[in-house]
């Protein structure tokens, strides 16, 4: 069943939609990633204009974000301290990212810059939390029943001032960290047109030490408010948020946040880490591939707009 | 105007000596796009008229194009630095038709003179235009056969030579078949009567593409008031999430 999209103006199968939708709900939920990297390409792939996919594609993110914190919620998942902090040094790392953004587009090469930083960051982050899985996994076959869990090791951070209690967490440490981390996150997340969740996730684990428990509420409590702020901007500057196509993935994604967050629960955090890190690595594979294969139309087209 | 085209006609055509005009019409002089739409079939037809016998040669020719409303695209070519496929020089070429179909009794290098193209803009190469060249990209016609080439594996440029049939050297009749992905405005239909290559005369017809219902309040809303329309956005994703966690919860009790 086709259905015909005002904004985008394309015409496209009902049922792909909802599809996609629930794919990347699932995922959002399951990982507490808010799927901007999956889901601009997705839309790209059955031909809706760029402009709006990723305008869309934020709404999309807004909605099964919120599904899976409520979700996350019950289960006292969401460490709402951490995510402010984040969230502010991300308002700060967005704004930065939005100039550079802007910088780079008057260079040209906007993006190839954009593909060049999706390959270097997936590319590092999904080798690494793959490695770092695949051995705590070894490791607990090797032992069995044996947990090498490590209690709190001190390191520089926990030296720095204006330390705040983390209760969800289980962290007292400084704000200065996870602020970074958020505004560090928010310049990436502008430049790449993403939520950021794919590098959130890894850094709340590995460099913050947050328990994977409340990491991916957490995310995604961030997530809501970056991909909002994005919706509202593109909304206004460029007219290219699809209501009719966000309404039909938003319907696929929040049914699929509810099964990925319950899924979540029932995996190992390893398990859990693992699978992200094949996802990431996937994706970051693909980009790859693309820049270096002679692609089969060397000419490409872009409506300018008057 | 008609008969002003008329005179000229007349006037113009003294050496082939034939008066022969179009009388044109279109199934449907509008298309209105729902939500449901997959599309609409338009039936262009018409008759030649004529006040004396047929000519027995050179024989009769009908071209029909439609197109949809135009724009400037930028034609890209990618070029391979440092191991990685980059955005290379990039051309703008105006008046680029969102839907270009042409229909005739014969291919058009066989049945349209070049000068005659070229008066009129009748093909595809015609209508489009370079209207800004990048330094490095003085290859430009490769450019546009490369927006040509694109558009038409796309779909949405056409051309069916055999598209027109003529009866009799009377009627004549070309069907189109506008795809789902049509973009809003007016479409043109321009019709050629021609005969050894020259036109004799000219019809036009317009059809007004437009959206209606849901379509149309979705596109006003977002272009006249943007900052309502991206908050309603984010309220709809706001109760769908909310909602689906609610369901859930019930569900699971």
């Amino acid at each position: 069943m086709q259905i015909y999209l005002p904004i985008a103006e394309v015409s496209v199968n009902l049922f792909v939609l909802l599809g996609l939708g629930g794919l990347v709900g699932f995922l959002s939920g399951m990982f507490g990633v808010g799927g901007g990297f999956l889901i601009t390409p997705l839309l790209l792939f059955i031909g809706v204009p760029p402009g709006v996919a990723v305008a869309t594609g934020a709404n999309q993110v807004v909605a099964s974000s919120i599904s899976g914190v409520l979700a996350q919620l019950r289960r006292k998942g969401v460490d709402f301290r951490m995510g402010a902090v984040l969230l502010l040094g991300g308002m700060l790392g967005s704004y930065l990212g939005v100039k550079i953004f802007a910088y780079m587009t008057a260079l040209g090469q906007v993006d190839v810059l954009v593909q060049l930083s999706y390959v270097v960051f997936l590319g590092f982050i999904g080798a690494t939390m793959f490695w770092e899985s695949a051995r705590s996994i070894w490791r607990s076959h090797r032992q069995g029943a044996a947990n090498l869990r490590r209690a709190h090791e001190h390191s520089w951070m926990h030296n720095l001032p204006f330390k705040v209690k983390f209760r969800q967490s289980g962290l007292y440490i400084s704000v200065l960290p996870p602020a970074l981390i958020g505004a560090a996150v928010g310049i990436l997340a502008a430049i790449m047109g993403v939520g950021g969740g794919f590098i959130l996730v890894p850094a709340m684990i590995y460099l913050l030490g947050m328990p994977t428990r409340v990491v991916v509420g957490t995310s995604l409590f961030q997530i809501i408010f970056v991909t909002s702020f994005t919706t509202i901007m593109h909304a206004i500057n460029s007219q290219t948020v699809d209501m009719m196509l966000a309404f039909l993935l938003i319907v696929g994604g929040v049914i699929g946040a509810q099964f990925g967050s319950r899924l979540s629960t029932r995996l190992k955090a390893e398990q859990l880490r693992i699978l992200l890190a094949l996802l990431v690595l996937a994706v970051c594979i693909k980009i790859a591939v693309d820049l270096l294969m002679t692609p089969s139309e060397t000419y490409s087209l872009s409506l300018v707009l008057p | 105007m008609k008969f002003a085209a008329f005179i000229v006609m007349i006037w113009a055509g003294t050496a082939v000596a034939q008066t022969e005009s179009l009388v044109t019409g279109v199934s449907q002089d509008d298309v209105q796009i729902t939500a449901d739409f997959t599309g609409s079939d338009i039936l262009v037809y018409g008759a030649v008229r004529r006040d004396s016998p047929a000519p027995a040669s050179p024989p009769l020719d009908v071209i029909v194009t439609l197109e949809g409303p135009s724009n400037v695209v930028a034609v890209r070519r990618k070029e391979r630095r440092l191991g990685i496929w980059v955005n290379g020089p990039a051309t703008e070429v105006g008046d680029v038709p969102s839907y270009f179909a042409t229909a005739s009794t014969g291919p058009l290098e066989q049945i349209l003179l070049p000068e005659e193209d070229l008066r009129h803009n009748i093909g595809i190469d015609r209508r489009v235009r370079v209207t800004k060249i990048n330094a490095d990209a003085m290859d430009f016609p490769k450019y546009v056969q490369a927006l040509l080439r694109i558009r038409a594996a796309g779909g949405v440029f056409s051309s069916d030579p055999r598209g027109v049939r003529l009866a009799e050297e009377t009627l004549f009749r070309a069907d189109f078949a506008l795809p789902a992905n049509l973009v809003e405005g007016d479409f043109r239909v321009r019709l050629f009567l021609l005969r050894g290559g020259k036109v004799l005369d000219v019809q036009e017809q317009m059809i007004d593409v437009r959206k209606t219902g849901i379509e149309r309040q979705l596109t006003l809303m977002a272009h006249q008031q943007p900052l309502l329309y991206g908050l309603l956005s984010l309220l709809m994703a706001g109760i769908a999430g909310w909602g689906a966690s609610e369901v859930f919860r019930l569900l699971r009790r």
